[in-house]
């Protein structure tokens, strides 16, 4: 299995450790090219216009969002969560994105989460972050914040999340993405 | 348990820029234009470095009300300038709200004793440093980032390649030095035990570290990338070029696809004229501006 991680802009590096660390191969994708043969891929946090705008100058946009609507599997987290629920760009998870929703970098912040189906806690880390102010059908809501805010999500072969697993050693949701979804 | 301000979401803010492009801007027109090439973040300041150079004088934070309008007007984080030392210059900027504070030698230094206890504020802060030892310093302090120095507002390369070499050096002697060997170590470079110990157990600084001081054209991005920098800071080379939109956007092609050297062949082509640089062996001890806080 070969698992790509988007290699544009942002926490790259963590999202490899995370993969290698799920006894995965990964992939640094930088062109439409290295999408060919993957078996899924990771979009890392960073800034989803800096990556957005990479993307459709790579002339990767399209084909990722075709293979998106095709099943392949994907993984966003924070700017992720934000290039993949959006309908203009690649519109894999139907759901209704608030950029930098919770402020600026002050009002960044760690959480203790509970995700739905998991007996542990798992600890959030918000980094100006979007959030998803409601889903709808075939997404669902995996961890929706006391305010009702929803912080990551699935939409079958499509996860998301608002906060950053690749900052922490906790590789659930990695090895989640990894072993269910692919 | 929720917190706000604490180091893992500081420095978390800095690995979310790695690859990415941070542009000085002057105003809010030119913030756009950061923003539309492709910039992770822009740096509000009123006068660029080669400006500040060329003005003399005492160079100042930025007048709050220029900085918030910038705010207003992108959705990518926006950084500013405190002097180094000038601690409520760093609480103004912190109730302002700016996303990240660099607490900077391309300013006048208000303080030629000690820097911000960086670790007080909620707001993250990046410094320049020359050598691991000052690196380390810094991250004593509470820096969440470092960048190197370089010679700001010369458009000349060398000292950023001088400062990025030394820290990597000074690097990978430390990772691969015996364990009874770094506290010596620590002595040698005036920095602390325990930051020099996690240099040696992560075989790297255990915070982003970018390319800043002397950064012109495409080519000398993808030069600081190769030499291990995490991102690239510009100051004046972009808005003191003949054509800034175009050497913006080149700029960050370069440093997100480093070693794509036919790409960076191409988004080099017809740019137009770069900044004019100074060299650096015509500046006087005094208009060293790397030489500032150590």
């Amino acid at each position: 299995m070969v698992i790509g991680v988007l290699a544009l802009q942002g926490a790259v590096s963590e999202h490899i450790k995370m993969v290698t660390a799920c006894g995965v191969t990964p992939r640094s994708v930088k062109t439409q090219a290295d999408l060919k043969g993957l078996d899924g891929l990771t979009i890392p946090g960073g800034e989803s216009t800096t990556i957005r705008k990479l993307l459709v100058r790579e002339q990767m946009l399209e084909p990722l969002k075709k293979l998106v609507q095709q099943g392949f599997p994907v993984f966003g987290t924070c700017a992720g969560l934000v290039l993949l629920a959006q309908p203009d760009l690649l519109n894999g998870l139907k759901g209704t994105v608030v950029r930098n929703g919770f402020g600026r970098q002050r009002e960044s912040f760690e959480t203790e989460l509970t995700v739905k189906g998991w007996s542990k806690p798992y600890h959030g880390i918000f980094i100006r972050a979007p959030y998803l102010s409601e889903v709808q059908q075939p997404a669902e809501a995996l961890v929706t914040l006391a305010d009702g805010r929803i912080v990551a999500a699935q939409q079958n072969h499509v996860l998301v999340t608002s906060f950053h697993p690749e900052l922490t050693g906790d590789t659930r949701f990695h090895r989640y993405f990894v072993e269910k979804m692919i | 348990m929720t917190e706000t301000g604490t180091t893992t979401v500081k420095r978390g803010m800095a690995q979310m820029q790695k690859g990415g492009v941070i542009m000085d801007v002057a105003n809010v027109e030119q913030a756009k234009v950061a923003e539309a090439a492709g910039a992770v973040a822009v740096m509000a300041l009123e006068r660029v470095p080669s400006d500040i150079r060329a003005a003399g004088g005492v160079a100042r934070m930025s007048d709050p009300a220029m900085i918030k309008a910038i705010m207003d007007a992108v959705t990518i984080p926006v950084m500013a300038k405190v002097r180094i030392g000038h601690i409520a210059e760093a609480r103004i900027l912190e109730a302002i709200g700016v996303d990240y504070i660099d607490e900077s030698e391309v300013l006048t230094p208000a303080d030629d004793s000690y820097h911000i206890n960086k670790n007080d504020y909620k707001i993250p802060f990046v410094c320049g440093c020359r050598y691991l030892g000052e690196a380390l310093r810094r991250i004593g302090e509470g820096a969440s980032m470092l960048r190197t120095k370089g010679e700001p507002g010369t458009g000349n390369i060398i000292e950023a390649v001088r400062h990025m070499e030394k820290v990597n050096e000074q690097i990978s002697h430390v990772a691969g030095a015996n364990p009874d060997q770094l506290m010596s170590i620590s002595r040698d470079l005036r920095a602390p035990y325990d930051l020099v110990k996690q240099v040696h157990d992560l075989g790297k600084l255990p915070v982003v570290n970018f390319a800043a001081g002397g950064v012109a054209t495409p080519a000398d991005a993808a030069l600081m990338m190769n030499l291990g920098a995490d991102g690239i800071f510009v100051g004046s080379g972009i808005f003191h070029s003949e054509n800034p939109a175009k050497f913006a956007k080149a700029i960050v092609t370069a440093t997100a696809h480093p070693t794509d050297w036919a790409l960076i062949a191409k988004v080099s082509e017809n740019l137009g004229k770069p900044m004019k640089g100074i060299d650096i062996s015509t500046l006087t001890d005094d208009e060293k501006m790397a030489d500032r806080g150590i």
